[in-house]
């Protein structure tokens, strides 16, 4: 224990050495740029990362990453390397870089470095171990940075995306005085079938709409809790004192309904659109024609 | 008590002002359930519009109203129910049944006129 005692300086120098080390690093890894940028490059080749990029883009690529890298060593801060990899990352993504590829690569890069470094200072172990002790800890950093900034900006662009079919693909649209139509296409989940209610209960109310029909045609598959939704939707249209029909079931959706047991019993259908909106117009015409009748005692 | 009652040829119009307490419900059925009869009305219509929320238990006084009118020969009508209302209403699967309901008083009118006329001049 008590010859524990004089060692503890030795951590203190190596700590000064490791500052005094990093300045060494960095101009070590300015000199061998370019072969250290080749062998990184044929890294990412071997391991058939990037395939949807050209080798000149991936080279290009390749160097402003290795260009940044140096320069986070050297200020530690990230926020440069941020600032690129979310630009490049913009411009990757749409083009189909998966997340394992940039992590891949980014990891690729942190081993070829260290390689070199091994094999440079390899006659001295004490010396590489404080090279590594300064070296490590930013290229994890650097690797975290670039990871996250792709990730994030991926999750940005599915959040826009589901953003833009959310609004895109609810339209109430009114056809004729007091009848509209709520085409419903592609993937019902209860969110969206949620927000297709209150849509429609609001058009009901401003478009003083008695028939709504509801077009599924372009709903490719059904199931209990969709098949709920939409006897909600129906209930709720009623009791703001709407009719809704429902059209454009397949076969397979009313196999499916009819398998899962849902009671659609207090649904109107109609085969397909244009029976829906004949019996939509009839609904209203005999309505109209009541009010008509009625209009002229009751003054 | 805060439903107003008004007449209007055959019909009573009953619009309530604000939330309503279990006992007001009660009673707001009581009274509409009376004065059926003694004005030989043949359609009531109860305009819940100012309603934030309707519970089961107002539901079921709702439904009970339209039965008792209709055993005194009238029919019942609810009209304005919110979007809101509506959504939350069908969530927690409370249904009007047979209480039929309508956008706005015009609506209303139209549909008493209708089962009226369906049903002949009994209640004339």
């Amino acid at each position: 224990m008590n010859r524990s005692d004089p060692p503890v300086v030795e951590p203190a120098e190596a700590h000064e050495d490791g500052t005094s080390l990093l300045p060494e690093l960095i101009e070590y890894l300015r000199q061998h740029r370019t072969e250290l940028r080749k062998e990184w490059v044929r890294r990412i080749t071997d391991a058939d990362l990037l395939r949807v990029m050209t080798p000149e883009e991936i080279f290009s690529e390749v160097t402003a990453v290795y260009d940044n890298y140096v320069d986070t060593l050297k200020t530690g801060s990230v926020e440069t390397l941020q600032d690129y990899a979310r630009d490049l990352s913009e411009r990757i993504i749409p083009r189909g870089v998966e997340t394992h590829e940039v992590l891949g690569i980014v990891l690729l890069l942190r081993d070829v470095l260290a390689r070199s470094l091994f094999v440079k200072y390899q006659h001295d172990s004490d010396l590489l171990n404080r090279i590594l002790d300064a070296y490590e800890p930013a290229a994890n950093r650097i690797a975290v940075t670039v990871g996250v900034s792709f990730v994030e900006e991926r999750e940005r662009v599915i959040r826009e995306q589901q953003e833009a079919i959310r609004e895109l693909s609810t339209p109430v649209l009114q056809v004729r005085d007091r009848l509209l139509i709520l085409p419903i296409i592609g993937v019902l989940d209860s969110q969206r079938a949620r927000q297709l209610m209150e849509q429609l209960l609001a058009a009901i109310q401003t478009n003083r709409a008695k028939v709504v029909v509801i077009d599924i045609t372009g709903v490719a598959t059904i199931d209990v809790g969709v098949a709920n939704h939409l006897v909600q939707t129906v209930e709720a249209s009623r009791l703001m004192g709407a009719s809704a029909i429902i059209t454009g079931l397949s076969s397979k959706i009313a196999q499916t309904l009819v398998d899962l047991g849902v009671d659609l019993g207090m649904m109107r259908t109609v085969g397909d659109l244009q029976g829906g909106l004949e019996e939509a117009e009839r609904l209203i015409g005999v309505k109209a024609k009541e009010r008509h009748s009625v209009a002229g005692p009751e003054a | 008590m805060p439903v107003a009652i008004v007449r209007q040829g055959d019909y009573l119009i009953a619009s309530v002002q604000s939330d309503l307490s279990d006992n007001e419900v009660l009673r707001l059925r009581d009274d509409l359930a009376e004065r059926v009869g003694q004005l030989r009305l043949r359609g009531i219509i109860i305009d819940v519009g100012a309603l934030d929320v309707i519970d089961s238990f107002v539901a079921r006084s709702l439904r009970s109203i339209a039965v008792t009118a209709r055993l005194r020969g009238a029919d019942t009508v609810v009209v304005g129910i919110q979007p809101d209302v509506a959504i939350a209403m069908v969530q927690f699967r409370l249904n009007l049944e047979p209480l039929q309901a309508a956008l706005d008083l015009d609506e209303a009118l139209v549909v008493l006129d209708r089962s009226a006329h369906g049903e002949g001049e009994d209640g004339a």
